[in-house]
């Protein structure tokens, strides 16, 4: 699940990270009057950045500057409200625009292939670190942290030395302790901080000059499945970002991800309900959604499902595939029937059964008059046919 | 003859008394795997599967008791990576954890001791293991759709996988072991290292990878497959060529993110190994045939 760079930076800043202050506005009249107050404190300039869980935000115009609160209320207004990769922008964050000196990269991942946190830094900091990792890999340096022992202080510092931040090497310990300290307590798949940025303070008492190694971004993935144990996190899931469809499917306990296309799928498991997809799309259709009832699935999680699938006004025909393992084919296919029953609008659906129970699945389908195929790749042509053939017969 | 596991398996079950432990139990047991220990703590002296396995309340127990020398866990996800590490201590040389929904930094942990005691890890979020020339079954794979041979199956996926050997079975292309090695982002053992495994395996004569996006483990699959693997005929499929970028596709582990793990990236790498990749599970067979494969 990602979580807003307001959320992320208080999850950061609750580990003792030096997070800079920022306030969340969600009109511009709260913009102007957050701004008035940095304004009040000693800010030159503010910076409006929108919330979206989408990257690329500054590149689409959802993060400005502004130097008057009027400037500000005026920039808050042309950010809320628009849209970032067809996400509404509804909240913004207010934040003092620092005067920075250099900005930096540092992220911890869990990294698959070595199994272990990986801590990356890069003195190409403000730019996306895929990009960076196309262009200049070389200047990505990674460390492994030990699963029992977590970050040592002498990694930090290597690190540090490495993307030239030796005069700021006992903050950037600290911090990159905290990042892997967050990963680790929060079960965070993802703890980035682009830029990490030394940033010009006040002038001391002799004038000389007092930068400063700050988190100016934050953003935070967790791991879905440690959820349950983080109620506290689980309260920051944004649902303004959400499907309301993908909300309703979780709470059934179902997965299930909308596409564009025009035939619903319905799979037990994962790779199998990806591969139905490619194999529609194959046949010269458009899957219209990911769809995966789970192991051991009954008649009502199926009945749910397709209640999921016909929600969707686009889709013209049903392809269920169900390989019965731990799954019985006879619950299935009880479900298809009670849900066809009781279902809003005729869609053609193709229904593909094989594995346990397989043989009273076929019995039942029979006697309900259900259109079935034998193979994965006939069913998915025959949806085709029949999504094609149901989309003249509309326009007829 | 296979890998993994085989006739000499003496299987261990953590979690015999639970609903899922003890359904997938009793298919094991009837397809002929030699299922020597239960344990359920606070069950121990008590007998499962209608009084054919003892069960212990530690894996130490069992194993001292019966010389069990695999496992297989059908324990909930809070206390899964507990008994991962309880066995490898223990000293199970091969442990298959079907478990879902494991934290992953959880998993980093039972990886690491895992790894420290030589074990063996499969999974977890994986449907296991059988070799059907030995009749050996640890896991939740359907004994049905197997025929004994000598094609080797490695998949990230479940049903999937059940569809790929399903189709062999139909073409009359048995298998040696075929191993889903689980959906997650960390698991225990890779594509890289089953492929070792089926490399030193005499019986095993050609292999079948079963793929998907996310992560970079297919790519280091062709990596060996190409160094190591050019005489043994092979066939891939990937699935989610369709699968929309940032989305995680049900497995935890199934997700494209900054524009890496894409079907796409793994079916040119597997090619480029010399692998030839079917646009669906079906095709597997006659690509195996027309990539040299008799048996």
């Amino acid at each position: 699940m990602k979580i807003q760079e307001a959320d992320a930076k208080s999850l950061l800043l609750a580990h003792g990270l030096p997070v800079p202050p920022w306030e969340l506005a969600r009109s511009p009249a709260e913009v102007r009057a957050a701004a008035e107050r940095f304004f009040a404190a000693g800010a030159a300039r503010v910076v409006v950045k929108a919330q979206v869980l989408v990257g690329g935000r500054g590149k689409a115009g959802g993060v400005k500057l502004a130097g008057s609160a009027d400037e500000a209320e005026a920039v808050g207004a042309a950010i809320l409200g628009m849209e970032i990769k067809g996400i509404t922008v509804r909240k913004v964050l207010v934040a003092e625009a620092a005067e920075i000196v250099r900005e930096y990269y540092l992220g911890a991942i869990l990294d698959r292939a070595s199994r272990r946190i990986v801590v990356m830094a890069s003195a190409e900091g403000g730019v996306e670190i895929e990009e960076v990792a196309r262009t200049n890999p070389g200047a990505i340096h990674r460390l492994a942290t030990h699963p029992f022992l977590g970050l040592q202080p002498w990694q930090a510092r290597q690190l540090a030395y490495a993307v030239g931040l030796g005069g700021h090497v006992r903050d950037f310990v600290r911090i990159a302790g905290g990042l892997v300290a967050t990963m680790r307590d929060r079960d965070a798949d993802l703890v980035e901080v682009n830029p990490l940025a030394v940033v010009r303070g006040a002038p001391g008492p002799a004038g000389q000059a007092t930068d400063q190694l700050v988190c100016l971004d934050a953003k935070i993935t967790l791991d879905d499945s440690a959820l349950s144990r983080h109620p506290d996190l689980e309260a920051m899931r944004d649902l303004d970002e959400e499907d309301p469809v993908d909300v309703e499917a979780r709470s059934l306990g179902i997965n299930y991800i909308h596409l564009d296309g025009s035939i619903g799928c319905m799979v037990n498991g994962a790779g199998l309900a990806m591969t139905t997809m490619d194999l529609v799309k194959r046949a010269g259709g458009e899957p219209a959604n990911f769809l995966d009832i789970g192991g051991g699935a009954k008649a009502e999680r199926v009945a749910a499902a397709m209640r999921l699938i016909l929600a969707d006004p686009k889709v013209q025909a049903i392809l269920v595939n169900i390989f019965g393992g731990i799954t019985r084919g006879d619950e299935v296919a009880h479900g298809l029937i009670e849900a066809r029953s009781r279902q809003s609008r005729e869609v053609p659906m193709v229904v593909r059964i094989v594995g346990t129970n397989a043989e009273e699945a076929a019995r039942l389908l029979r006697e309900a008059r259900f259109e079935t195929a034998a193979s994965l790749d006939e069913a998915a042509a025959t949806a085709v046919a029949i999504a094609a053939g149901g989309a003249m017969g509309g326009a007829a | 003859m296979s890998i993994l596991v085989g006739r000499e398996t003496r299987l261990l079950v953590q979690g015999i008394t639970g609903r899922e432990g003890e359904f997938h139990s009793r298919q094991s047991l009837e397809y002929g795997t030699r299922i020597v220990a239960g344990v359920t703590p606070g069950k121990g002296g008590r007998r499962a599967l209608d009084g054919r396995v003892p069960v212990f309340d530690t894996v130490a127990d069992a194993v001292a008791a019966t010389g069990a020398n695999a496992s297989v866990i059908y324990v909930p996800a809070p206390g899964a990576p507990d008994a991962v590490m309880e066995a490898a201590e223990a000293g199970i040389a091969t442990i298959v954890c079907i478990t879902e929904g494991i934290p992953a930094l959880d998993m980093l942990t039972a990886v690491e001791v895992a790894r420290d005691r030589g074990a063996t890890l499969i999974g977890p979020n994986c449907p296991g293991a059988t070799s059907p020339g030995s009749q050996a079954k640890v896991g939740i794979i359907p004994a049905s759709i197997h025929r004994p041979g000598g094609v080797g199956v490695v998949s990230r996926s479940g049903t999937l996988t059940y569809e790929a050997v399903q189709a062999m079975t139909d073409a009359g292309i048995g298998q040696s072991t075929c191993v889903g090695i689980g959906g997650d982002p960390i698991i225990g053992t890779t594509f890289t290292e089953i492929l070792r495994l089926f490399h030193d395996d005499p019986e095993t004569e050609a292999i079948v990878l079963i793929g998907e996006i996310g992560g970079a483990a297919e790519e280091e699959a062709a990596a060996f497959a190409a160094e190591h693997l050019r005489g043994t005929p092979m066939a891939a499929f990937i699935a989610g060529r369709t699968a929309p970028s940032g989305r995680r596709m049900g497995h935890a582990g199934a997700i494209i993110s900054g524009g890496s793990g894409t079907a796409a990236d793994k079916i040119a790498a597997l090619e480029a190994a010399g692998i030839r990749v079917a646009g669906s599970p079906t095709e597997l067979p006659r690509l195996l045939r027309e990539s040299g494969y008799r048996g």
